[in-house]
């Protein structure tokens, strides 16, 4: 098992980084009433934790019991039917999914699907818990007319069903649903907390940290969990016992990303922005998100220039970036961008040394 | 079914008017309304206005008190956004109900006038095709079938149906009117909220009675029975005013390593950034220190970015963006840039 699932806190009591929030949690749970819950974070700082972490504490043992399974749906949509197949993950109290798996069909995912299940009350001879819990992941990425269903429904079955929604960004979720939740920020762990996971975690393995090591780790990490976790275990496969200059591999992506960065400034040309080309295809055929790929570029090429051209290609990257969502292939954009950076350069270099 | 837990009901269901009258500040409507219950003469409507005014409200309301409890479920067809209104469902389920004619048996002390009505909730979400649909429907059952139609902008109705409409507006609720209900809110449900907390929750709400009162829920669960405005503040998403000054300082420092550092701290601590911008434009047009042109230059560039946002562009490119211009702006660079154009 990685490490990154095997330390994963298994109950509220546990938890190491958001102590107050999980404290707050409990409290909320065990008054044995819960509003629906927003949680939004970075990625990497713990909001999948703590609501698996929340239903276990609602519910007992019994939520970490899931099974994985694959449900068609029937939609009704008028004239014709629209068959939804979607991956959901179930236990007796909770049922999990990622409506923006259905594409441009999430809406009936949402107004069908979450109807259903709310509908269906769960019967409890004590009379307890009367409700069952919807985890909704991803709903940034849900459409505005799925998201406008979505808050009738919220209301309307408000007595049996609780939805727990979990997404990067809340300004991508719309007001209305928004406000029909209890809005919880999970902030990306801090350095300092990070060392002290991980300095957790080589207690737990019985591993001897040199000085530094877990703060470098920490440092190389963006401020995520799961990936300075993840690059301590890599760093354990590679070398044990550590040593205190051992290097942290970065990720091979970002090294590639660093290299296309340096080649594009030692030479702007046709030429070079061909060879470019085929390397950011590289990237892509590697599912490496085009929008990571562009903001890690910018953060390499930010790197290496004067104060007047980073005003000047960060704008150009929010504007590339932008078109990037809107368009449908993303090469074009990310050359695009290239392109435009290679001018800019190219003529900041004639002035400059003519 | 299993019984309902009466302390499960969101506070937003448990404290919505029963009764028209009851309904707060907007007056207009509840006079027009009342009449309504004494003659049971009632046009079409449309109730437009922001959220949390009231609008669903005041037609849930006036139905339950027309009809009872007892005829309510036959005489009133509620649609709203969750349920699928395209053409089809105009053509067919709403012209079936609107077409059913009913007499004007009086029940149990409630007018029960001989129409039915049919509320369209959220009616700006409808698509053009099926308001087009609509428009013969409520001409030529007119005599049985009432429409309310309710939305947040008026201008996404087309201009037959609104015309066939008695309009109504909605105004945003004032501090003291939602004082009063929110106080009246806290005693019922034992809690205890200073005046800075209720000033804080008024301004953070921005007129929206049902936000305020999802977040003084979601306040008081979450810190129990006494609350105060950081609380408030920490449930309903606002960003302390500390991290804007924070971000607005880094901006004049001039810097644009300080200034990126900052912005990769708002995200890293999750802070959305349309909400960032909204807070930071208040910030940057009270500031004395800058000119109007410098103002207009920066306010231009958050439009730019909002929408961007709107469309799904990534957060810390925009706001980085957005952080980049003001610093211009602030230190007079010109507009343009000098390489690329």
């Amino acid at each position: 098992m990685l490490w990154v699932d095997k330390y994963r806190p298994k109950t509220l009591d546990k938890v190491l980084v958001h102590q107050e929030i999980a404290q707050n949690l409990k409290k909320l749970v065990t008054e044995q009433d819960c509003p629906h819950l927003l949680f939004y974070g970075p990625s990497g700082s713990g909001k999948k934790t703590l609501i698996m972490a929340l239903l276990r504490q609602m519910f007992g043992p019994s939520a970490d019991k899931v099974k994985v399974e694959n449900k068609n749906w029937k939609v009704d949509a008028g004239t014709r039917t629209i068959d939804v197949e979607l991956t959901t993950l179930s236990s007796t109290h909770h049922v999990e999914l990622n409506p923006s798996d259905a594409g441009f069909q999430d809406r009936y995912v949402v107004q069908e699907i979450i109807k259903e299940m709310a509908k269906n009350r769960p019967i409890d001879t004590k009379g307890k818990k009367g409700f069952k819990v919807l985890v909704l992941n991803e709903v940034d990425k849900l459409s505005r007319e799925a998201q406008h269903s979505l808050r009738r429904t919220m209301e309307k079955y408000s007595a049996s069903c609780r939805l727990i929604l979990c997404c990067n960004s809340s300004s991508k979720v719309t007001e209305a649903v928004r406000s029909r939740c209890l809005n919880m920020r999970i902030n990306a762990p801090t350095e300092a907390e990070i060392v002290n996971v991980l300095e957790f975690i080589g207690k737990k393995e019985g591993l001897q940290l040199p000085s530094g090591f877990a703060n470098r780790i920490a440092q190389q990490s963006n401020r995520s969990m799961r990936r300075a976790i993840l690059s301590f275990e890599t760093c354990r496969v590679q070398q044990y016992p550590f040593t205190i200059n051992q290097a942290i591999p970065p990720m091979d992506w970002e090294e590639y990303v660093s290299e296309i960065a340096s080649s594009i400034f030692k030479e702007q040309s046709p030429k070079r922005l061909f060879e470019v080309r085929g390397k950011l295809y590289e990237l892509l055929i590697n599912c490496i998100p085009p929008e990571i790929i562009l903001k890690r570029l910018l953060y390499e090429l930010l790197k290496k220039l004067d104060s007047e051209l980073k005003h000047e290609i960060s704008h150009w990257a929010a504007y590339y970036e932008h078109r990037l969502r809107l368009g449908q292939k993303a090469i074009f954009h990310l050359e695009a961008f290239v392109a435009k950076f290679m001018s800019i350069y190219k003529g900041f270099l004639i002035e400059t040394f003519g | 079914m299993a019984p309902v837990l009466q302390s499960s009901q969101p506070w937003v269901e448990k404290y919505r008017p029963r009764q028209v009258k009851d309904v707060a500040h907007q007056d207009e409507v509840v006079r027009v309304l009342t009449n309504t219950l004494e003659t049971t003469n009632c046009p079409h409507m449309l109730f437009y206005g922001p959220p949390g005014t009231g609008k669903t409200t005041t037609a849930l309301a006036i139905a339950h008190q027309l009809f009872g409890p007892e005829l309510y479920k036959s005489r009133v067809l509620e649609l709203n956004a969750s349920d699928d209104r395209g053409i089809n469902v105009v053509r067919t389920k709403i012209k079936n109900f609107a077409a059913v004619a009913v007499g004007s048996a009086r029940q149990g002390g409630y007018p029960c006038p001989p129409y039915k009505i049919i509320i369209l909730d959220e009616a700006d979400s409808m698509t053009e095709d099926a308001q087009n649909a609509l428009r013969r429907t409520m001409e030529t059952y007119s005599k049985v079938t009432r429409f309310f139609f309710i939305c947040n902008y008026i201008s996404r109705i087309i201009e037959p149906l609104a015309s066939r409409c008695a309009k109504f507006r909605f105004k945003p609720l004032t501090e003291e009117i939602m004082s009063n209900r929110i106080l009246y809110i806290c005693k019922e449900e034992g809690l205890n909220l200073d005046s800075e907390a209720l000033s804080t929750l008024s301004s953070i709400s921005q007129g929206d009675l049902r936000r305020a009162i999802t977040y003084l829920q979601g306040a008081a669960r979450l810190f129990g029975s006494s609350v105060s405005s950081k609380d408030l503040i920490s449930v309903s998403g606002v960003i302390p005013e500390e991290v804007v000054q924070a971000l607005f300082s880094a901006c004049k420092s001039g810097h644009f390593d300080v200034a990126d550092k900052e912005v990769k701290n708002v995200i890293a601590e999750g802070y959305p950034v349309s909400q960032m911008l909204s807070q930071l434009y208040d910030v940057i047009v009270e500031s004395e220190d800058l000119s109007d042109e410098q103002k207009a230059r920066i306010c231009k560039k958050f439009a730019e970015a909002d929408k961007c946002l709107v469309d799904g562009a990534d957060e810390y490119l925009q706001l980085l963006d957005s952080a980049s211009n003001i610093m211009r702006a602030i230190s007079n660079m010109p507009q343009e840039f000098s390489f690329g154009s």
